[in-house]
This record gives C-alpha cells, structure tokens and sequence, in this order.
C-alpha cells in the first residue's frame, strides 16, 4: 500500500485537480443548510446519471425505426435477460426526476433560494425543468406504441394552430407529411442526442453556480435580504457558522440519493416497465390514448376548455406561464426570503398544486371521454324496466341501442360527458325531453334526424319514467292552467 | 517596433482569424439548414398530396359510412404500419361521397363512427360529429377534415398525403371545402 501516494502525487502533477476537489468539498456551508430539506436537487441529479446510463443500456438494443422500434420493444421486455427491468428502471426514473426537479423548485421557491444573488441559479433551474419535460415527452413518443402515434398526433395539431406558420412547423416537427418512420428518428435524435446535451450543459452550470454563489442559508424570518449587504453577511454566516460541505452535508444528499434509486428499483421491480401498449398502426382506431402521468394534466384542460379558448390558451398561456418562472426572481429579488412571511407565495404553491392535482386526478378517469362500450356493455338497472309499459321498454332499447348510454350513466354504468339519468324525470318534463332530445343543447348533438318519431316517443316515456320512488316528476305548472284557458286549440298545437 | 503595435498587430490578426471563421460558419450552416429545413422544401416542390386509390366504389354501399384504409402516397421503406392510413367514407347517393380523415379536427385522435346513433365520436377529449362530419358537441371547433374525391372508372379516388391539421386543411390537403369532384 506505500505506492498508493506516490502514484497519487503523480497523478496530481499531471491531472492538477486535487485542489479544486478539496476546495469544492471542504467549502463551508452555513450548518443550517447541512439539512434534510437541501435533498432534493442533488437527488435529481443522482437520478438523471440513471437515466444515462440505463438510457445507453438501451440504446444497445433499440432501433429507431417505425417498422421496427415496437419489436425491439417487445424484444427488450420479453427476450432480452433484465430487459424489462432496464426499461422499468428507465420509466420509473423518468418519472422520479420530473418529480424530484418539481419538489426542489417548490423548496426552492418557499425557502427564497431564487433571490439574489442566485437569480441565474433559478433562470437556468427553469430551462432545467423545461429540458427534463422535453425528455419526459420524447421518451414516451419512443416508445413507439398506440399512445406515443396519436401523441404526436396532438402535438402536431396544436403546431397547426399556430397562425401562419403552422403548417411548416407540423411539417419540421413531424419530418415528412405525416408520422412516420421520419418522425421517430427526429425525436430519437432529440431524447438522445441534443436535449441530454443541453441537460448536461445546464446541469454544470447549475451545480458550478450553487458552488460559486454558495448554497442558500436557512431562512430566518425577519432576515431581508438586500444587495448592499447580503454577500458580507453571508460570507460571515459561513465562516462564522459554517461546516464543510464534505462530510457535514453530503452524508444527508448521499443518503436521500441512496433511497431514491432504491425507490426507483423497487418501483420497476414491482410494477414493470411501461408499455408499450397496441402497435403504432393507425388503422387500429379502437385505442383510448393516454399520455404519461405528468402530462395527464394538460390532457383534461385541452378537454375541458371553451373551443374558442383553446387555440389562444395553447399558444399564450405556456409563453406567460414560462416568462413569469423567468421574471419571478427580478421581480422579487429581495426582501424577506422565509415562507412563513410570505403567504402569497405559499398560497400560489398551494393553488397550483390542487390545480394540477384535480386535473390529473380527473384524467385518471376522464369524464369528458364518451365510454364507446357502454351501450353494448353495460345492462340496464333492473328498478329502470321492472314494472314498466311495453312503449317505456321499447324506449330503453332504444336508449341503448342509440348508444345514450355512451355519455349517460344509469345505476353508476355508462358514460360521464352528459348527466346520470337515474333521476331525470325529477328535473325535466316530458316537453322537455323531447326538445333536448330532438335539438340536443349544451354538449349534447341533436338526436332529431336519427330517431323516428315513434323512437322518440318510445325513449321519452322511458325516461319520463326515471324518478325515485317518493318523489314527483317534473311538471310543467303553467301547462294545465294555459290548457284550461286556451281550451281546445292551444291543447290540438301541443299535439 | 514598439510594443503598441506588436499588439495591434497581433489583436487585428486574431480578429482576422474570428472572421475567417465566422464566415465559414455561415457557409456552413446553409448546407445545416437546408437538410433541417429539407421537409419544407419537399412540400413546396412537389407537394404532398396526391391522388390515391380507395378501391372500387361497390366497396361503399350507398347509405353508409365504412372505414377504408390507404397508402399514405410518400413512404420510406421504414415506415411500417404507420404508412397506413384509415379514413372514413360516407357513400351518400350516386356519385355523391364524403371521405372524412380518421383524424378528430380537436387534437387529431381517432374517431369511431356509431351507424345507430350516427354519430362520430373521438374517444380522447369527447368530439363529437355528425353523420355528415359537421361538428355536433365537445371541443372541435369544426366539423371533420374532408378529403377531395374523385371517381375513375370503378375507382374511388381521393387526394391525400399528409396529416390534415388545422394549419394543413387551410392548404392543398384533405379541405373542409366541399371536394371538387374531379
């Protein structure tokens, strides 16, 4: 063992990195900062080097090639020793990272890390998480299945609705007319070459700034920051206070890092890779697509808006939203960094968090979507036809076989777009059914050229019947006592 | 020689040497741009629509709407199955048709034709259409993309090519515009 030194000065010598490896690892931090909440950035860094390397390892297998990209795929999770558990490594990561770099902003942001002097730290954290998103969606876009197709599908229709130049860019991102053996290879380039470069670049610059500038202090309530002072009193805060960053700090990063790829394993050990799901054959239309979890969120607002919002909210709301990440540091670089005296800034966390939270969680289950099965699929409550005419039976055939039940739930079955009918006789009358169901009104298309009269009849007695017991059907009070004053004629126009 | 000019001297050589090179960028980069651009350059030259066959018209019976399916016209030999192209046609009475692209004119999501209740119905944001393509509920703003068709012979015929988009449809591809036959 007396050659280990000697080689090493050697070395040194030669490579002259030893002094900036101790200066990087011995620099002080304020001890408050050695803390379990300085995790989470580090811990997303630990996990993008697992996306490289299980990304490499598949790349060792993968073909970039629409004829053949889902075989390998296939080949990979079925053939291939581990292959799944390489894929499910890299999903699961994929899915951590996004979270991890989310979770360090949000601390960030509520610690007031993004003040000054750190505002560049913050900016380029931005194009950080933009760039890890970018690989988030062209990594499921290579995975070539059912979801990825009409995935591209939706990002080129909302290229299309950029004015004036919208065709050509449907046409550049797509690489061709339509999605095609051209478009895989654009986005695999992309997921493999030029955004984990521009990763890279960032990630440096990140790190190399945190170094510089130091890492943020705890906040303490009370303590402003300002710019005249704020280098001096932390340049004291760490020398006064300070710990070396190695091993004060690293051993809490070190950890959190250890659990999180252990987090990741047991994830892919546990519930398996991602896909794919059907071929990318576009002339299989029976497919529901569905984009990864952290764009599910986005699926139920492109569902839910207005569609004369749609186009506008597309191509505005991500530049405000973008530019407001990139302002917020210059607009707020001052002042009082703790969030237990900055309510706003707790409550637009907050805020935002519910907001994302209820759209994903409704996209988990999409009631905007009709159920195309339910009106062969799911039967009929056996209270909504026990009991009932002849005519309000045929009407419930009609009902299914007219597919209502695609977006009209009955006892907890069928489509959520429209409203449960279990009780629609309470809230509308006869004259008002026929009318929705001839004109349609709000979501619902006008039934009138698709069912004959004796149909609509038949359905509207069935429905008329739909109230619990106890309770009255909807009437219409001005009828009986307008029949009474118009007398004959004004009941033969009601007929 | 004094000292001034040796580093004028030196400094203007290096400026030099910036220039040589940035000149070369920008030659360089023609040749970069013009391979990225290279799909835009393939529409505006040949165009990427054309004429293709659906196969002989007694395939639609009169009165209903059926899936048919083509090659999309401009394929590399890699494209597999994502070449194939389904569409819907709507064989109203005689030579009178409607070919509708599976895409939904929302976001571009397939959409499935419902012969009881004749509608059109996209299963990813909740389009809905009716048996004529125009836009009977949900987040469309229009009705269904349209591609021109044309009779040859037996032949049914329509112009196709490139994935109908908002943006494609205002141009030479499957229009919103009633088709001219022929």
């Amino acid at each position: 063992m007396r050659w280990i030194e000697p080689l090493g000065e050697w070395l040194d010598r030669r490579l002259q990195l030893s002094g900036v490896i101790r200066e990087t690892a011995l620099h002080p931090v304020p001890r408050s900062s050695a803390s379990w909440w300085y995790v989470f950035g580090s811990a997303a860094l630990t996990v993008f080097i697992l996306q490289v390397v299980t990304g490499i390892l598949l790349a060792v297998v993968y073909v970039p090639s629409a004829a053949e990209a889902w075989n390998s795929l296939q080949t990979l999770n079925h053939d291939l020793t581990l292959g799944w558990f390489l894929r499910a490594m890299h999903g699961w990561g994929s899915n951590f990272m996004v979270a991890l770099v989310l979770i360090h902003m949000v601390q960030v942001f509520l610690f007031g890390a993004h003040k000054y002097p750190r505002e560049f730290t913050w900016v380029v954290g931005v194009f950080l998480l933009l760039v890890t998103l970018g690989m988030a969606f062209t990594g499921q876009v290579l995975r070539f299945d059912q979801d990825a197709y009409w995935g591209l599908g939706i990002g080129a229709s909302i290229m299309g609705r950029v004015p004036l130049i919208g065709g050509w860019l449907v046409n550049l991102m797509l690489g061709g007319p339509i999605i095609a053996g051209e478009t895989l290879s654009r986005f695999f380039a992309l997921h493999v070459f030029v955004i984990p470069g521009i990763l890279i670049g960032l990630v440096g610059l990140h790190v190399l700034m945190v170094l510089k500038l130091g890492i943020n202090e705890w906040p303490m309530p009370g303590r402003l920051v300002r710019r005249e002072t704020y280098l001096k009193e932390y340049e004291e805060l760490t020398h006064q206070d300070g710990v070396p960053f190695v091993p004060d700090a690293i051993w809490k990063d070190l950890i959190f890092a250890g659990c999180v790829l252990l987090a990741v394993a047991l994830c892919a050990a546990i519930f398996g890779p991602f896909g794919p799901t059907g071929q990318p054959d576009p002339t299989i239309i029976e497919t529901a697509p569905r984009p990864d979890f952290f764009f599910l969120w986005l699926y139920a607002v492109l569902s839910l808006l207005p569609p004369q919002l749609e186009t506008p909210f597309l191509l505005i709301a991500p530049v405000i939203g973008i530019a407001v990440l990139l302002l917020l540091p210059f607009l707020s670089g001052e002042g009082e960094k703790s969030w237990r005296r900055r309510p706003i800034a707790v409550l637009t966390v907050l805020l935002l968090a519910v907001m994302l939270g209820t759209f994903t969680r409704l996209a988990s289950y999409t009631p905007w979507s009709p159920q195309m099965n339910a009106w062969s699929g799911s039967a009929l409550p056996e209270r909504s036809l026990k009991d009932r005419s002849p005519l309000e039976r045929r009407g419930a055939l009609v009902f299914q076989a007219k597919q209502c039940r695609n977006c009209h739930a009955l006892g907890g079955e069928g489509g959520q777009r429209g409203p449960a009918l279990d009780t629609v006789a309470t809230r509308l009358t006869p004259d008002q059914l026929i009318r929705q169901v001839l004109q349609g009104r709000g979501n619902m298309p006008a039934y009138g050229k698709n069912l004959s009269p004796a149909e609509v009849t038949a359905l509207v007695a069935f429905l008329t019947a739909l109230y619990p017991p106890g309770q009255m059907p909807a009437r219409d009070a001005s009828s009986p006592v307008a029949l009474e004053a118009g007398g004959e004629s004004s009941s033969s126009i009601r007929r | 020689m004094n000292k001034q000019n040796d580093v004028s001297r030196r400094s203007f050589l290096m400026r030099l040497g910036l220039l040589i090179n940035g000149g070369i960028a920008a030659l360089l980069a023609v040749p970069v741009l013009g391979y990225i651009l290279s799909p835009l350059r393939g529409k505006a030259s040949q165009g990427y629509t054309t004429w293709v066959s659906l196969g002989p018209l007694d395939r639609f019976p009169e009165g209903q709407t059926r899936l048919a399916k083509f090659r999309n016209p401009f394929v590399r030999p890699w494209d597999g199955q994502t070449a194939d192209i389904p569409c819907w046609v709507r064989h109203v009475a005689g030579q009178t048709l409607q070919v509708f692209a599976i895409n939904c004119a929302h976001l571009g999501c397939p959409v499935r034709w419902f012969p009881q209740s004749g509608l059109f119905m996209c299963p990813c944001h909740g389009g809905a259409y009716y048996a004529d393509g125009s836009r009977a509920s949900g987040p469309p703003e229009r009705g269904l993309f349209e591609y021109p068709y044309r009779i040859d012979g037996d032949q049914l015929l329509i112009r196709a090519g490139e994935l109908p988009t908002l943006a494609a449809d205002a141009g030479t591809a499957a229009g919103g515009r009633k088709p001219c036959a022929g």
